[in-house]
């Protein structure tokens, strides 16, 4: 049984174009999926319309479903915000590409991690302040972010705390939407790495969303690949980068591959 | 792709041998169009940005400036462009000291040197067709002679040849830049900065915005302006794989310092510097 099936999902802009187009495909109870493809090909959408965010005036048709355990099994496509809302956090949650626009600029980080902890887990008072302080070093924050606004600490710390904000409600499928694209490359390296132990340990399913056929190979071995909406290809990540079939895949395979092999300087 | 000029398979061999071989090859003795020299730079009451840097552009080779957020890479960029004066040290243009108070000595450094920054969303005028944009450097650098009709003719001349050697359809002149993508609009502004024939071509992260196939025929473009006009291209980038390809030269930048500089094969191929290597290391590579 699948903790999420997507299928012949389609998404329609307010003026009647598709951005999605009978887009299926479904990810086990902890298991991993990345999702390819380059700007405009409705990575991110697909993401939204799982979440059942769907900007104003776009459509969804086909269908979402959600089947966390201990949550009523929930088709997304038509659902009420009332029943999305107790989906949102439990059954699946995301972590956004800027960390900044996750964050509220006027809360303090320990205030934010609260709010979803508060909720989901009925703490109070110091027990409360105990599980902000382990949410923290989980993500391998220090103490003193908990009292920090988000402007005060470095882009990977806020991706870390928002990463923190995400595992508080204990999500059955984490979306992971571009998650390191605006880091540097150290920072990159340290936050997929503790995205990857995370999952792992908490028997998470991760949805993981890139352009980077390099940093989705880094956390997961089953990939989509999206195109102008389209899902071209699918199926094993080290085959398609062995052997794409697609054109568009093959385009993107080797521009990957140009890009990388000029790195191969030799002497190590 | 083209490879880095000059041969950078030099990564084994000694550091001697890689220069000697490179300075042979791209012509040893060239006397840099442009350098920082001990260069400082710290804005007013916080630490400095810049410490102590020497890094020099030897015409025909490549150099990049590599490094993290916060490591002054756009600072020490913006120096060279003659954008901002260092607190200490020299930006030194063809030998003599870079004034940003003579005016006929800038002209001439801008005609030298042209830039192309980061998101070509935001440094193109909307309002303006492609054609004025692109003949920008023309009129403000005073590179068209003659009056009224003669001027347009060239300018018009000029803007064509700018645009054909970016791969751009001549009709792309008369269009807005909102009728481009990304990549066709950083063609439009790598146009706008080749149309004087600079020798110097200052780019700051000149394909991070885009995806990746279009970023490959952008280096593509680059590597061939670089051939077919001679032109020098010096980029800040934090993207290794850019860098590996563009510039025969890397300096590696950490905290306002540079850290390691030499060969760019030598540098990213086997980096002496623990930060260096930390850097070659995060980069996530392609499964084989």
């Amino acid at each position: 049984m699948s903790l999420l099936e997507v299928s012949a999902l389609t998404v329609k802009a307010p003026d009647g174009r598709a951005l999605l187009s009978e887009v299926s495909f479904e990810v086990e109870p902890g298991a991993r999926l990345g999702l390819i493809g380059e700007s405009g090909s409705g990575k991110s959408l697909t993401a939204l319309a799982i979440m059942g965010l769907l900007p104003a005036g776009m459509t969804a048709s086909g269908s979402i479903v959600l089947d966390a355990p201990g949550l009523p099994r929930t088709q997304v496509v038509g659902a009420p915000e009332r029943t999305l809302n107790g989906l949102r956090g439990r059954a699946a949650t995301v972590v956004f590409q800027e960390p900044l626009t996750a964050l509220d600029p006027l809360a303090k980080v320990g205030r934010q991690l609260a709010e979803p902890l508060r909720r989901t887990r009925g703490l109070r008072g110091s027990a409360l302040r105990a599980a902000v302080l382990a949410a923290l070093a989980e993500v391998r924050l220090p103490e003193r972010v908990a009292g920090a606004y988000p402007h005060e600490i470095s882009g990977g710390q806020r991706q870390r705390a928002a990463i923190a904000m995400a595992l508080a409600c204990e999500p059955a499928l984490l979306i992971a939407d571009e998650p390191t694209t605006a880091l540097d490359v150290t920072v990159q390296a340290e936050v997929l790495a503790l995205m990857d132990g995370l999952v792992s340990a908490r028997g998470m399913a991760l949805l993981f969303i890139s352009h980077d056929l390099a940093v989705v190979a880094r956390v997961t071995d089953r990939v989509v690949v999206l195109k102008e909406g389209l899902a071209v290809e699918s199926g094993n990540l080290l085959d398609i980068v062995a052997e794409p079939r697609h054109p568009y895949t093959r385009d993107l395979v080797s521009s990957a591959r140009r890009l990388d092999s000029a790195l191969d300087l030799g002497a190590r | 792709m083209t490879a880095p000029e000059p041969a950078p398979e030099t990564g084994a061999a000694s550091e001697t041998g890689a220069a000697s071989e490179t300075g042979a090859a791209s012509g040893a003795g060239h006397a840099p169009v442009l350098a920082a020299d001990r260069v400082g730079f710290t804005y007013r009451r916080s630490a400095p940005v810049l410490s102590e840097v020497d890094v020099e552009v030897v015409p025909g080779r490549g150099l990049a400036l590599v490094g993290e957020s916060g490591a002054g890479k756009t600072t020490l960029l913006r120096l060279l462009l003659g954008l901002a004066r260092p607190t200490e040290g020299r930006i030194l243009f063809d030998g003599s000291e870079l004034d940003l108070g003579d005016r006929t000595r800038m002209r001439a450094f801008r005609r030298g040197v042209q830039t192309v920054f980061q998101d070509p969303y935001s440094s193109l005028d909307p309002r303006q067709r492609v054609g004025r944009i692109v003949a920008e450097p023309l009129r403000s650098l005073g590179l068209l002679s003659g009056g009224g009709a003669a001027r347009r003719t060239e300018a018009a001349t000029r803007v064509a040849e700018a645009l054909d050697a970016v791969g751009l359809p001549a009709d792309a002149a008369r269009r807005y830049p909102h009728e481009f993508s990304g990549g066709q609009r950083q063609r439009v502004a790598i146009a706008r900065a080749i149309v004087g024939h600079p020798r110097v071509l200052l780019a700051d992260e000149p394909v991070s915005a885009l995806d990746v196939s279009t970023r490959v025929r952008i280096v593509d473009l680059l590597a061939e302006l670089r051939e077919t006009r001679g032109l020098t291209v010096v980029m800040v980038s934090h993207d290794l794989a850019v860098v590996a390809t563009l510039c025969a030269h890397t300096a590696v930048l950490e905290k306002g310092r540079v850290v390691e500089q030499g060969d760019t094969g030598a540098v990213l191929g086997s980096p002496r510097h623990p930060y260096t290597r930390r850097l070659v290391d995060s980069v996530p590579r392609l499964p084989r």
